[in-house]
């Protein structure tokens, strides 16, 4: 048994602002996301990276408020956390259970060769586990980095863009996992595929430069489209709403 | 516990996952169970059981094992991944600055190379450590609860592990003296690390290997002789330098658990 948590919410932002590079790309965020899957989405640029390094304390905060897991010391949060960055950097002489289980030492797990085993077998790699990084896919890379970042079964699970490279197939495993990981941790899943957050998520987070613009249920999005918004899913046409994007085919 | 065991003819309908066992019957064989090692025993012995290990054992066989794996981590947890093959090539910068210094190449007044790349070695090992440059992972490890300081000094020292004894046998080799070429070198080493906090760890091995050409390799071409900077006298100098160096990067020490020391 674990004991109760004494937080209310996994994350908890108020006001948040971040740089990248000079640019205010996260520009006073106010949210709060619990256990389940949360989607992330937004057109390119709109922040979703710059919110998503800043959950992972990798990025420091320029002001307002951000509590993670009630706010712990960095080192202990850091242990309860699992991050997919966008670009998925990795050692291509590595095979993929040394890979994974390197991870695991850089996050000051025990019991290592357990964890990783289990994580391996989870993204259906367990075959390949023996196997160098440099004769992997793209897809199966995308799995190792997904491996990566459940190894030490965490409480926050941020992914950036973890769909980028999985064929159609692999993509409908990969929600089923994302749905089982929801059951017990905080997942933030960031993508541009609205498919993927009509699926797998039980909550959506929308942003638009740098700033919240909608965070409900995918049903409470759908609802906001109609007829005459851009899409081809009720879903999409709620996106289409929210960021005011008119139905005139050819426009970018 | 009780003295009422279920009998077999409810144990069999109960381990063959009878429907039609009343709710109550079920509930007391299960909390009977729980408790009564004997009748769990008597359950055993089961075709199913049987069938499933069956099943099971070959996929077992299969199903890799974790194989060795305490060598290599012990390695890492010191050398940074991306570091390996950027030491090799220190050692070969090493060893051909012996061989020319063998042949009688020398700059100007006979300074030796290996005096003059001293002090530049480390900091490409340095670099290839950490940050975006050289170090693919450099994201993933920024994150983990092991960045910060520790890992940093790790890598570090492994760097000077393989430099500082190439150097000593350079030295033993070329007549140089210790003294000349040691100071230089670990000063070089912090300083890029702790400036490294404030821009990053690659832009200051970039900034350092540019101050390097102009202040050392320049006048020691222009005046064919032996720079001040690697001077006898230029030794309270160096290491000013180094603590200098090392109070910037204990009172910057949190910068390398961001994104901000990777630049």
């Amino acid at each position: 048994m674990t004991a109760p948590t004494t937080y209310a919410w996994e994350i908890e932002t108020r006001d948040l602002r971040a740089r990248a590079g000079r640019r205010m790309a996260v520009d006073g965020v106010t949210l709060t996301m619990g256990r389940g899957v949360h989607g992330l989405l937004g057109p390119n640029g709109a922040g979703k990276t710059t919110l998503i390094r800043t959950l992972a304390t990798v990025l420091k905060p320029h002001s307002g408020e951000l509590s993670l897991l009630g706010g712990e010391d960095l080192r202990h949060l850091r242990r309860q956390i699992g991050y997919l960055p966008q670009e998925f950097g990795h050692y291509r002489r590595f095979t993929v259970r040394e890979f994974v289980a390197y991870v695991a030492w850089l996050k000051e797990m025990r019991d290592v060769p357990a964890a990783v085993q289990r994580a391996i077998e989870r993204v259906g790699l367990a075959d390949r586990a023996d196997d160098r990084m440099k004769t992997l896919s793209g897809g199966m890379i995308r799995r190792v980095g997904i491996a990566q970042a459940i190894v030490n079964d965490p409480e926050i699970l941020l992914l950036d863009e973890p769909t980028a490279g999985l064929d159609p197939a692999q993509r409908l495993r990969f929600r089923e996992l994302l749905t089982e990981l929801g059951t017990d941790a905080c997942v933030v899943v960031s993508t541009h595929l609205v498919e993927d957050v009509a699926a797998a998520c039980t909550d959506v987070v929308l942003l638009s430069q740098g700033k919240l613009v909608f965070q409900g249920t995918p049903d409470q999005l759908a609802a906001r489209g109609t007829e005459r918004h851009a899409g081809d899913s009720p879903l999409e046409r709620g996106y289409s709403a929210l960021l005011g994007i008119p139905d005139r085919p050819g426009s970018w | 516990m009780t003295a009422h065991h279920p009998s077999d003819h409810l144990l069999r309908r109960y381990s063959s996952g009878d429907d039609d066992i009343p709710a109550d019957e079920l509930w007391a064989v299960e909390s009977h169970l729980e408790t009564c090692a004997p009748c769990r025993a008597r359950l055993a012995p089961e075709p199913i059981a049987e069938a499933v290990w069956a099943g099971l054992s070959p996929l077992l066989d299969r199903t890799p094992q974790m194989p060795r794996a305490r060598a290599w981590r012990r390695l890492h947890g010191w050398v940074s991944p991306a570091a390996g093959p950027w030491l090799a090539m220190i050692l070969l910068v090493i060893a051909a600055a012996v061989a020319l210094d063998r042949t009688g190449f020398a700059v100007g007044d006979r300074v030796s190379l290996v005096l003059l790349v001293a002090p530049v070695l480390p900091v490409l090992g340095v670099a290839a450590s950490w940050g975006r440059s050289l170090d693919p992972a450099w994201e993933l490890t920024a994150a983990t609860p092991r960045a910060g300081l520790p890992l940093v000094f790790r890598r570090t020292a492994a760097v000077l592990a393989v430099v500082v004894p190439g150097l000593v046998v350079a030295s033993l080799l070329t007549g140089t003296g210790f003294a000349r070429w040691l100071l230089p070198c670990l000063a070089f080493t912090v300083g890029t690390l702790a400036l490294g906090t404030l821009i990053g760890v690659t832009r200051a091995a970039v900034v350092l290997l540019v101050a390097w050409a102009v202040a050392i390799v320049a006048p020691t071409i222009a005046f064919s002789r032996t720079a001040v900077a690697l001077g006898p006298d230029a030794a309270p100098g160096w290491i000013a330098l180094l603590g200098a160096s090392l109070v910037v990067l204990v009172a910057r020490r949190m910068a390398f658990t961001r994104l901000e020391a990777n630049r």
